[in-house]
Formats: structure tokens, sequence, C-alpha cells
């Protein structure tokens, strides 16, 4: 909302403050001040000068020579611009003064232009005279200058006086961000009431005097209200013999500040008391309303209506329309119609100012497509009370402005008075909790700057309906904050019962698979949580797989962000594309975040969120690197027993022979792979990329953080080192199996130092050579101990064709 | 005798002067000392002296070797030290070549600044907790005093699973989750993904994080609620940091304020950092409205309690100077390498 601070100084005359201390003390008070305008920003020496003669320049057509008085003596200036005559009035700029902008009306220089005598086409000019753009401003705001020239100030202004001064431009524009509880702030009334509070003076609203003549507009019109849930009050009054006329500069400058332009009379009085009441109000051309009757009904479902920016609306039964004798013709707080609005032909008005359901009218506005400034404004909610107060004032103006003969009486449907709310008063819970230790009566006393009553009684304060935030106590300390300020309370830190920080064992597990993923050179990546349906076509899942089974957004932003992903494989290798299309080398990424799968669907429940732990990496490194990474978070996690790697799993989107299930005493914990060719192209990804990926819920049982001290082995290994001839398809893995299981008791360490294929093994063969180490606690081992242990893996491994190498 | 003695001792000192290498003083050491070195020779011949004169030459001879072993041993510390000298000459390396790091990863600065703000509030006793980014409709409005229609719904461009279930707006439902555990007194904070309907842009993202906090207990006041954010700004921001409270309205909170603290950039002077006002917003708070209380099962008369809600990418954002948001979330290397 914008306002201009001459506007609320009319209702506060005691006000007398920069534009900057009144930013800073309205936004501490809670109207916060986003920013403000000086309307005579770099406007600086300009006088309103009156012409007493013209020349035309003996050596240019299109310039002319005036004689101007500016009140202390007459000055010669040369013009171009047409539309001067002699005995003007105009805005003059003279000698080191200063103007906004150019006479184009483009963008204003930040420190304006600097006016010097000079000379054009050899004729000496001591000043310039104004258009309306260079005096920072434009036609829409003064309808009154000419398209093109010097702006010509009205006969009687005063020779020699500040045309600033004169044109209304000492002035600032504040722009305010209202909170939506304040629904009376959006009104200069509303804001005045808090400007006077805030600064504590005195506050003078407009005084709204009886209007109309001695007729009835029960015998004109007739109202009927028949859905008042939606609609709970309808003032109606007329206005007859409407004389359409421009209204006057103050109201003109009033508007034209808040960044309304000013149209004619009645249409400004109309923007004008939205403005300033915080009303919305519509005129209807009385002779277009048939039967001379006013119905407020919900629409028909399918209705089409023609709002008066000739648009054509559909309508359903939810919408609520005004209608006339025969037809609708307004959609209610939103827009008039087409079929009923004022034109320069009007003779009878019907002025409408009425209360509507703010739900009903932003769910409408919805539907029908169309938000306007009443919309915005009925959709928060206004108060009843304020409809008839708001009528009155527009008759009010009609009446002061001579725009037409108001008839007597008023239309009110007000079935369901608005009550005012009672908050019981209480000093001492108010204190306790702000924190401060401020006296009932400073309270009463903040209460009364912002017109809420106080039952001396019942110790209740009364909320005016137009305070339809305030329901209790606590509503009742905000206020008293608000005016004691924020600043002046006190600050402490909570006393009471001490807590112990911390994080979750869940937090503490990621805190450290970060650290491990770091320490292995991977960096932290974020990607969204919603993602195309199409990436499960480019990770090459099969139709039916359990992944395509997402939750999905109703209304996402586009397709390419309407699933809730049910792998971290899309994000992880949009990033390593994208690093690798910007030729960034080697590049290591991992990520914590939830994947989200349904339970059923369609969802009736949360989904499962489980956090994945998934790095991705190409460049420097290979399976093994990301394996390395897995194995040293288990053993952060306290992990100590084998890891199984179980290649027959069901991952379409890693190559065929390089992936593995990550299997931890029987629990499938993740996988690990090369990222499948194709999909690598999919991603266009011109490296081999891996992949590791752990579902951390499943992890996380398996942590064990308990570590215990086993003594240092005193007696010494005895190490055994194995070449064994090993068919092809036998994995490592198979025989290791082997060693753990029959290694028995002694059995301390194995570890592969060899392992080779080529011309002197045999085809379809391998060599393999493991050290195995076997150690007791007790005692040295002897031959026949370590012979016997050997002797059984040995069984073990020829049970898998394995021959050992002489 | 005595000739021969001065003639040995004296050869034997010239060759220990001379030598340049430690095998060199072994093979002179043996020459003279050894077994069947010269001097042990002039001993075995003893029994040619008169034996009166046995102790004299016995004592000519321990002296000469005395002075030959001390000789030896001064020479070869010497001749040690020599050698290391030598080889710490060849062993110069030149330091300035480049040095062979673990190339450690790094992490993300959302992760740094989360971090920053666990440890101030873990610090002074909060609990960090979770909750659920797909969340009830209930949690992540109804419970917090935004009802149904309330403009506020649409105000924060929620998406929509379905008409019960939501991607949480903010982390604020977490509040009424742990309050409705009903375990008093709480401190705790809520770090997590948020989701609103905003078009990917330099300042905006559909998906960012938030912190919540949440301390209830009794005797809590607003005042507690500005010297815990103080402190807080403090930690984060440098010991000169100052806050502002502003009014202002949330439908969960009341009294509800903003809070601005003064600009780290140019200390509050004024800077294109802080367009000029000397101030940068940085988060949302309140005092717990008692009606939320109430939908949680606790007492407003006996607990009161505040909240608050930090926008995690906004620190990062202001902390570490990022000018474009979208850089956040594209994960380029040489963007993460610099956190």
């Amino acid at each position: 909302m914008n306002t201009a601070l001459s506007w609320i100084k009319a209702y506060v005359p005691d006000l007398d403050v920069t534009a900057q201390e009144y930013t800073d003390a309205m936004t501490l008070s809670g109207s916060k001040v986003e920013g403000f305008v000086c309307l005579d920003k770099n406007l600086e020496k300009i006088v309103v000068g009156q012409i007493e003669k013209i020349e035309r320049h003996p050596d240019a057509d299109k310039l002319i020579i005036c004689q101007v008085n500016v009140g202390s003596e007459t000055i010669q200036i040369v013009t171009g611009a047409p539309n001067v005559k002699e005995g003007d009035k105009v805005p003059v700029v003279l000698d080191g003064g200063k103007v906004a902008g150019g006479h184009d009306g483009g963008p204003l220089p930040e420190d304006g232009i600097r006016i010097k005598n000079g000379k054009l086409r050899g004729v000496e000019s001591f000043g310039m005279m104004c258009s309306i753009e260079e005096l920072g401003s434009s036609r829409d705001m003064y309808p009154l200058a000419p398209e093109s020239g010097i702006y010509i100030l009205p006969e009687d202004t005063e020779v020699g006086a500040d045309a600033i001064e004169v044109l209304g431009l000492h002035d600032v524009v504040f722009e305010y961000e209202i909170t939506s509880n304040r629904v009376d702030c959006y009104s200069v009334v509303g804001l005045a009431r808090e400007a006077a509070a805030t600064f504590r003076k005195d506050f003078f609203p407009p005084v709204v005097t009886e209007t109309g003549n001695g007729e009835d507009i029960h015998d004109y019109l007739q109202v009927e209200v028949e859905n008042t849930e939606l609609c709970p009050r309808y003032c109606a009054r007329m206005v007859k013999n409407i004389k359409l006329a421009p209204s006057p500069e103050w109201m003109q400058r009033r508007l034209a500040a808040s960044g309304i332009r000013p149209i004619n009379n009645i249409v400004d009085i109309t923007n004008y008391v939205m403005e300033e009441y915080g009303q919305p109000m519509h005129a209807y051309d009385y002779d277009l309303i048939a039967g001379h009757k006013i119905v407020v009904k919900c629409a028909k479902d399918g209705d089409e209506f023609q709002t008066l920016d000739e648009q054509i609306r559909k309508l359903d039964s939810t919408v609520l329309m005004i209608n006339d004798g025969e037809k609708e013709v307004g959609i209610a707080g939103i827009m008039g119609g087409e079929n009923s609005k004022i034109t320069d032909d009007v003779k009878t008005m019907v002025f409408e100012a009425a209360c509507f359901d703010g739900t009903n009218i932003r769910l409408s506005a919805k539907k029908v497509g169309l938000r306007t400034d009443a919309s915005g404004k009925f959709e928060k909610g206004l108060d009843p009370n304020n409809a008839e107060a708001a009528i009155n004032r527009a008759c009010q103006l009609i009446e002061e402005l001579g725009a037409g003969e108001v008839v007597g009486g008023i239309i009110d449907v007000y079935p369901v008075k608005r009550q005012e709310v009672r908050v019981k008063f209480d000093a001492d819970k108010i204190n306790d909790l702000l924190g401060t230790q401020i006296s009932a009566e400073d309270m009463k006393a903040y209460f009364k700057k912002i017109d809420l009553g106080f039952d001396e009684e019942t110790q209740e304060v009364i909320a005016p309906t137009f305070r339809q935030d305030l329901h209790r106590l606590a509503d009742l300390a905000e206020e008293v904050a608000r005016f004691f300020g924020y600043d002046n309370i006190p600050t402490t830190l909570p006393s009471g019962e001490a807590t112990t920080g911390k994080l979750s064992e869940k937090l503490r597990i990621e805190e450290l698979a970060r650290e491990v993923a770091e320490f292995s050179g991977f960096s932290q990546s974020m990607t969204y949580s919603f993602e195309s349906p199409k990436v499960f076509d480019k990770l090459l899942l099969p139709a039916d797989c359990r992944l395509r089974q997402t939750v999905t957004i109703l209304n996402p932003l586009g397709e390419d962000f309407s699933v809730m992903r049910t792998s971290p494989l899309n994000g992880l290798l949009t990033s390593l594309s994208t690093n690798y299309n910007r030729r960034n080398k080697d590049v290591k990424l991992y990520e914590l975040a939830n994947i989200y799968l349904p339970k059923a669907l369609p969802l009736t429940e949360l989904p499962d969120e489980r956090m994945q732990f998934a790095l991705g990496m190409y460049g420097e490194g290979d399976f093994f690197t990301m394996k390395g990474v897995v194995e040293e978070f288990f053993d952060k996690l306290g992990m100590t027993k084998k890891v199984h790697y179980n290649p027959e799993c069901n991952r379409p989107y890693l190559h065929p022979g390089r992936k593995a299930d990550i299997v931890y005493e029987g629990v499938v914990l993740g996988y690990v792979g090369e990222i499948h060719p194709d999909v690598a192209d999919n991603y266009k990804l011109g490296e081999r990329t891996y992949v590791a990926v752990l579902d951390m819920p499943n992890v996380t049982p398996f942590a064990d953080f308990g570590r215990k001290y086993t003594g240092i082995a005193k007696y010494p290994a005895t190490t055994r080192d194995i070449s064994m001839v090993v068919p092809k398809e036998i994995l490592v893995g198979q025989i290791e199996d082997v060693i753990a299981q029959r290694g028995g008791k002694i059995l301390e360490s194995y570890s592969l130092f060899d392992i080779y294929e080529g011309s002197q093994i045999k085809a379809g063969f391998k060599s393999v050579a493991y050290s195995i180490a076997f150690r007791a606690k007790d005692h040295t081992l002897t031959d026949d101990e370590v012979g016997a242990a050997m002797k059984k893996i040995l069984n073990g491994l020829q049970g898998l064709g394995i021959e050992l190498r002489a | 005798m005595r000739e021969q003695l001065e003639r040995i001792k004296a050869e034997a000192l010239a060759k220990i002067e001379a030598s340049e290498a430690l095998e060199v003083l072994n093979d002179i050491r043996v020459a003279y000392l050894g077994k069947k070195g010269e001097l042990t020779s002039v001993l075995k011949s003893m029994k040619d002296v008169a034996p009166e004169d046995r102790p004299k030459v016995g004592q000519m001879v321990n002296e000469a070797r005395e002075l030959i072993e001390a000789k030896l041993e001064e020479t070869k510390t010497a001749l040690a030290r020599k050698a290391r000298e030598e080889q710490m000459k060849r062993e110069v390396i030149d330091v300035t070549l480049p040095a062979k790091k673990a190339n450690i990863g790094h992490s993300h600065p959302n992760t740094i600044a989360l971090e920053e703000v666990e440890r101030i509030f873990v610090g002074m006793g909060y609990e960090v907790v979770e909750g659920p980014e797909v969340e009830y409709d209930e949690y992540n409005f109804e419970k917090l005093n935004i009802p149904a229609n309330h403009p506020a719904k649409d105000e924060q461009d929620t998406f929509y699973i379905n008409k019960e279930i939501v991607l949480r707006t903010q982390t604020s439902p977490v509040q009424a989750r742990v309050m409705e555990q009903g375990k008093l007194p709480i401190r705790m904070i809520a770090p997590g993904r948020v989701f609103r309907s905003d078009e990917v842009d330099a300042t905006h993202s559909p998906s960012f994080h938030q912190i919540e906090g949440l301390v209830i207990d009794k005797h809590i006041t607003f005042a507690d609620l500005k010297g815990t954010l103080a402190e807080f700004a403090k930690e984060l921001f440098g010991e000169e940091t100052k806050v502002k409270f502003r009014p202002h309205h949330f439908p969960f909170t009341e009294p509800s304020a903003e809070v601005d603290v003064s600009c780290f950039k140019c200390g509050g002077k004024g800077c294109r950092f802080c367009k000029g006002s000397g101030w940068i917003e940085i988060l949302g708070c309140g005092m717990v409205h008692p009606h939320v209380l109430e939908m949680c099962g606790i007492d407003p008369e006996e607990y009161t309690g505040f909240a608050f809600g930090v926008g995690l990418e906004r620190i990062a954002l202001l902390k570490y100077e990022i000018d474009d948001m979208r850089l956040l979330y594209e994960n380029d290397i040489r963007f993460l390498k610099q956190f």
C-alpha cells in the first residue's frame, strides 16, 4: 500500500517528522515501511513564472524567446515548447537549480539534472520552463498536463511562489508492507491512527456529515440478499443528476500518490474512499438496473458473464453475484459487469458498499481468474461496520464536490450485526509474557491511543470491529509491546530446568557419513527432492519397477518437478553431468537426502522417507574406490563383520558386469557399481562413472559405538602364503568365505596380494595369491596347529575347483 | 724403547690427523692398538725390559694408547659430523614444489551454515530433532493456527499431494509434533527441507531449508526470546552484531517479530549489501500462540514459550556472499571447493 504523507497529516495535523524518522518509527510499531519516495527529490529553485512576452528566435524556426516574470525579476528564457502563450503561468527552474528528469519522461537520473544559464542558437537563456516529466511526474498523475510541452499552472497562481508547493510535490510517498492480520491498516485512516499512536499525537479522522435530499432511496430501489452468509452486509445509496467533471487537484494528487490514476469525480470519489476507509465500492448505472432491484445470490453452474473489462468469465454456483431484476450485473466484490457500467452519459447511479465473505471472494477470484484491487481487499475479510461509514463518506464527497444530488436515506441489509470483542485485561500476565514491568496505566494509555475501549467495571478491553485480530490476552500483549517498544523490552536468557543439547543418533551417523565421504575426497551436493517421471526411463527402470510408484505432486512447477524422487541417482548423475559438461576433471560428489516411497497408492498416509547416502564419481578412481568408501564408513560405525558383495542383483542402471548389492549380515544395505553405459549416455557422461548408494535406515541398526579394547597380541603371528589356480568364474569373495569359515579361532587375517590372468595360466583360470596370518592369544603357535588350519582351508578351496600352484 | 714409543705415537697421530674416512680410522686403530698392532707389540716385548723399568714403560705405553684413542675418538666424531653435513647438503629439496594433498572433499555451504547454527543451539541446551518433509496438512497448517481457507495457505504457495498431504512449507510442523509428545520442558531446533512453489531464479528456489527453534517451559518471556536470538546473532555474525526486533504477524505466534541484524559487511553504516539500510532481515519469531499450545495439549496458563524460524540458504548466501541461489543446487565442483 502506498500513501502520501500529506494524506496521513490530514488526520494527524501535528505530525512533524522527516521521512526517515517516520519510516523507522512506524516500522518499529508494526506498520512496516518498505521504502519512500520524496516527490521533490532533485527539484531545486523552481518558481512560478508568468510569460509576459513571446518573440520568435531570429535563427531557429522551432525556438521562441520568452520574457518571464519570476517575481523578483523578469528573465529571458528560450524554449522549443509549442504550447505556451503570453500570460501563461508556468514552473520555471532558475539558474543553478535542478529538475528531476528529461522532457521525454524516461527513467529519472539519480542526481537529477542541473540547469545553468546558456545560449540557444546564439540567444541567451536564463533558466528553463518545465514540463511535468521534467518535474519527475507524468501525465497519468497530472491529467491536465499537455501531451508535450510546458505544464501550465492555474491562472490564480501567485507569481514567484514555490512551484513545487503549488504542484503539491513537497510530499513523501511511503510504501507499506501491511501484515495480513491488520486489515484496518489497508486504509489511510487506519495508518493515520497508527501514526498518531506511534508519535503520540492527536488523531482526527474524517467527520462524516449527513447527506441526501428529501427523497427516500426506498422509493427508487429494492435490495434483496439471498445469501447473507456470503454477504453479511449490503449498503446502497443513490446519486442523481450526476455532473461528471475532473475531481479537484487535492484529490487527484492523493490518488496519484497512491498509484491510482485520476479519471473523473465519480470514479475518483469511489477510489478515494476505498483508499481512505479501505472499503471497496462499486457504482451501477441506475437506468441499466432492470426492475430497479438488486439481488445478491450465487451464480448457476455454467453461467457466463462479461465483466467491464470486456472479458467473458465462467462462473459456478459458488460465485456470489450481484443481479438486477433480470440478470447478473456484477461479480460480487471482484468486478462489475459490462452491462451496467457507468458511462459518460450516466444520470443516476447506485453506490454499493458491501461486506463479502473473504474466503469466498478469494476462491471466486481464483476461479474466474481475476484478482482486482477490490477483491484483494475483500479477501482479507473486511469489517461490516465500516461499509456504512464509507458509503456515507462517499456521498459527502459527492455533495462537497458538486458531483450530483444525493438521494436521501440508505438501504442497509445487515441482519446480524458484528459485535465488538471483549478481552479480560490482566497487566501482570502481560508483563509475565513479555518479561517487562509496565504499569497497568501505561498499558491502558496505549490501548486508548489506538481506539480500543476499556470497561473499568469488568476490567475488559473492548476491541472495535475494525480490529479483527484481537481475541485474547496474547493479542493485547502485542499491542502493549508495540507501543512500549520492542527495543525497550529487556534481553534475558531462559531460566528454568537445564536441558542437554544433542543430536539424535541418526544425525550423528549422518555426520560420520559426511566425514568419511569428505575424507575420501567426495564433496557434498544438494539436489531437489522432486524430479520428472521421465528420469525412470533414463535410468532404464522396467515398466513394472517399484521405483516408478511415486508420491506425485498435484500442482507441480511443471513436469520436471512433478514426482518425489524414489532414487537418489538422477540428482547425483545430473550433478556429475553438469560438471562433466563444464569440463571439470575428477569429480567426486555425495549427497545425503531422502527418497520418498509410498506405502500404498493412492497415498493415504505419509510416505516412507528414507535417507540415502549416495556417492558418485568419474575420473580418478574405480569400482574399488567406491567399495573403499563404503567399508571405511562401516568401520567408523563399528560394523566390523565381513561385508559381502552380491553381483547377482537387479540394478538395471548399473553395468551388468560391474555391480553388486552391499550385504551385511544378510541384509542388503545398498549397492555399488559402474553406471550402465546406456545410462551414462542418457546423462551425457563421457567417462566411466561409479556410484554407491546406502539406504541409511537399514545401515543404522548395525552401528555400534560401544568400542572395547582387546589386548595387543604378545605372541608372534605365523603367516602362510598360498598361490592358487582358480576357475575364472570363482569370485575372490568365495575364496575369502572359505578362508574365514575354515581358518578356525587362530585365523587372524588374510589379504589378497596377487591376482593374474594371462599367458602362464591355462585358459579359463586365473592365478590368485593370499597371505594368511594365524595367531593365538596365549601361546606361540606350533607348525602343527597352523598346518591343521591350512589343511582345512585348502580342502575347502579344492571343493571350489581350485588348485594350489607349486 | 722410549724413542720407539714416541715414534709410534707421532706416526699414529699423524695418520689419524690425515685420515678422511671412518674406515681409515678403523684401520689405524687395528694397526696400532689391535691385537697385532704396533703398540700392543711393544707391550708384548715388555718381557725384555728390566723388571724395575717395567712400571715406567707400562705407564708410557698406556699414555700413548690413551692419547691415540682420544685422538681417534675425536677425529671419528668430527668425520661423522662432516659426513652428516655432506648428507644434508645432498638432500636439499625444493620446498616450493607442489604439496601432495589427500584431496579431501568439501561440505556444502548449507551444511556448514547449519552446523554453525546447530553448534550454537546445542551449546545452549537445545536438542536437534527432525520431522517428515511430506507432511499432513493438519500439522503444516491447522495445528499452527492456519485453518482451512486461511489466506496464509495461499501466501505460502503450497505443493499438494492430495487434500490431506502436502510438501511441508515450513519446518514449523515439527513444533506441533514435538509439543504433542508432551515431554516438557522443550528446547529444540528442527532443521530441514521445505518446499514452496516459487519458480527458480537468483533469489528463489522451490526447495530450500529452514531451521525451526522452539522453547517451552514455565515463565518463558519475550525478553528471553530477545536474549536468545541476540546471543545467536552474535555467535553467528560476530560479537559486534546488533539485533533489531520489529513487530510482525505469524498465525502461530503472538506477539510476533521479525529480526534484523546490523549489516556485518558495513557494521550498520549502510552499504550495497544491506541496500543502504544498515540492517539485514534474518528471521521471524514470536511467543507461541496460546491456541497452538492448547491444540497440542499444553496448558497456556502454566507454560509459555517462543519459536523462531531461520532460512538456512539466506544465512549461507549472506555469510558467504553468494549472489545466486541456483549455485547451491547445481553442485559445480568449482563452487563447492570454495567452502
